[in-house]
């Protein structure tokens, strides 16, 4: 029997060594290739011509125009998400009403909707070839291929943001601490204020970051609605691709490279809120 | 308070205010606009609908999106599931920074990734000088295609498996090594059973993101009409001709298909709960 004795030993609750760094391996390739490759190309493509025809191509009227849109429509689009949000999950998690599991299906769907598709609904609903849209323009209140119209695109393909963060918390959290404030005579804003918000503002500013990054990236959506009027309606993503298809190489990857900061930004946000209040995060504990 | 009958005992206040919000909001931006949509459909009427879905160009379209979702969604199935592996179990330099890195596909606006890929891939770039001599070109072929759903689908797999492969009990790869089984039996028939659910969840919410997508295809796919043109850019083209129910017919085809793949989700998500009790 001295065959076993020769045998190495074999890890019995992991992989053996090999395995383990060949998987570490093949694994960070992976990662290489198909998410830092496509990333780094961004800022590699928006220096190729140097600093100054970046910083030039961010100067082109078009570009600030581009940019003045996108915030605004995240400074809109955000807090009107973010309130809805709220309410939303206040109205679900303190309160037993039918239907409830359908609600929130209903409030996940957007997800599940092509952004090319939720723009179409949008245009289908206030074009011009539609009885409330004909309305709305002869009454000087376009809603496609204006303002307004981008506002719901964003605010249909964020929908689910806040309030599938929040639902999961505020049910843990339970209405006990509520209902003890209630009892001790607080008024409903101040049992909100003081005893709901701080106990949720770490998932609520989760939600609103990511509400925030896929606002200001939206593309989809906001093409088909939006009609992609330079200087008057377009957004920066939309303008990235006029650019693009320009043969606007540079300003194209530096307004790119611009949309790709923020990304970074949202995902060191991100990854600093996990870290340090994962325990009251819903992201960080569901699925 | 307007919504007394739905009034529960709760004794908080608040209900009709929060749920009065909730539905305003949720009616304006989600149901009127579904609502526009299905309702253009039944005024078209099914046979009609049906005679303009029915082209060679649609179906290759629908095909096509269906198709190069489900590629990339099977080979984001196994590589999210070594990635969040290797995430999870080993310890290794960067680790934490690769963890991060994982949901840039969420957080980068998909025209960005669609330009990044396709100056990746393009017959110039540095990848596809480097896959020419192999004799493969990927931009402005179906495999660009797969190439940009798999960069968006990825994070999907991750994120839903990473969590059970964290909840699993040692305890089990103990006893399974106890009783005389080797490493890979192990995965085989005690883990891999266990991460069965989170894997099919994760394939499928890949898969209805990458059906409808839209942004990051569109710049590596070459467009070509019945070869690399999916059915999101087939919508917008009929809208630019300002043909709205050929459009709608598109629209209401890919609705079908993302509230069967939600049921099918919610089906996964049921059967699992009801076998095992993980989600």
């Amino acid at each position: 029997m001295s065959d076993i004795a020769l045998t190495p030993p074999v890890p019995v609750t992991t992989e053996a060594p090999l395995i383990r760094a060949l998987l570490i391996g093949v694994a960070l390739i992976f990662v290489a290739l198909f998410l830092f490759a496509p990333l780094v190309t961004v800022f590699v493509e928006a220096l190729r011509q140097g600093w100054v025809a970046a910083i030039d191509a961010l100067r082109l009227p078009d570009a600030q125009a581009a940019i003045r849109m996108t915030l605004t429509i995240a400074a809109i689009a955000v807090p009107i998400n973010a309130a809805f949000g709220i309410a939303a999950a206040w109205a679900i998690t303190k309160f037993d009403f039918p239907g409830k599991a359908f609600l929130i299906t209903l409030i996940d769907l957007p997800f599940s909707v092509s952004p090319v598709v939720a723009g179409l609904m949008l245009v289908l609903l206030f074009g011009a070839n539609s009885t409330l849209g004909g309305w709305l323009i002869a009454n000087d209140m376009p809603i496609v291929f204006a303002f307004p119209g981008i506002v719901l695109a964003t605010l249909f393909v964020t929908f689910p943001f806040v309030a599938r963060e929040l639902i999961p918390v505020m049910i843990e959290q339970g209405r006990a601490e509520e209902e003890a404030a209630l009892t001790l005579g607080a008024s409903g804003w101040r049992i909100f204020f003081t005893v709901t918000l701080p106990n949720i503002r770490w998932a609520l500013l989760y939600g609103v970051l990511l509400c925030n990054a896929r606002a200001m990236g939206e593309f989809g959506a906001v093409a088909v609605v939006s009609g992609k009027i330079r200087g008057e309606t377009a957004t920066m993503p939309t303008m990235v691709e006029m650019f693009y298809n320009e043969y606007l190489a540079v300003a194209a990857f530096t307004l790119a490279a611009v949309l790709a900061m923020l990304a970074l930004l949202t995902l060191l946000l991100k990854s600093l809120l996990e870290w340090r209040h994962a325990d009251l995060l819903a992201a960080t504990r569901r699925h | 308070m307007r919504a007394g009958i739905l009034r529960s005992p709760s004794p908080l206040p608040g209900f009709g205010l929060s749920f009065g919000i909730m539905m305003t909001v949720l009616s304006i931006v989600v149901l009127l606009p579904i609502g526009a949509l299905l309702g253009r459909g039944l005024m078209i009427g099914p046979a009609d609908l049906w005679d303009m879905v029915n082209s060679r160009r649609i179906w290759s379209a629908l095909t096509l999106s269906f198709r190069a979702a489900l590629i990339a969604s099977l080979f984001n199935l196994v590589f999210g599931l070594m990635l969040a592996w290797v995430l999870v179990r080993y310890r290794f330099w960067g680790r934490r920074f690769i963890d991060a890195a994982v949901d840039l596909p969420f957080a980068l606006p998909t025209a960005v990734a669609g330009i990044a890929l396709t100056a990746l891939y393009a017959p110039n770039g540095v990848f596809g000088q480097a896959l020419a001599p192999l004799g493969l070109q990927v931009a402005y072929t179906e495999i660009g295609i797969w190439v940009a759903l798999v960069f968006i689908g990825l994070p999907f797999v991750v994120r839903t498996v990473q969590p059970v492969i964290e909840e699993l009990e040692a305890d089990l790869e103990e006893v399974s090594a106890t009783l005389g089984a080797r490493r890979a039996y192990t995965l085989r028939r005690v883990i891999l059973p266990t991460l069965t659910p989170a894997l099919l969840t994760g394939f499928a919410l890949a898969l209805a993101r990458s059906v409808g997508e839209y942004g990051s295809v569109i710049f590596i796919a070459g467009n070509i009409p019945n070869l690399t043109e999916i059915a999101p850019l087939l919508i917008v083209i009929r809208l630019e001709e300002y043909n709205y129910d050929a459009a709608a017919a598109i629209g209401i085809a890919m609705l079908v298909i993302s509230f069967a793949m939600l049921l099918a989700i919610n089906a996964i998500q049921t059967w699992s709960r009801r076998r095992i009790g993980l989600v």
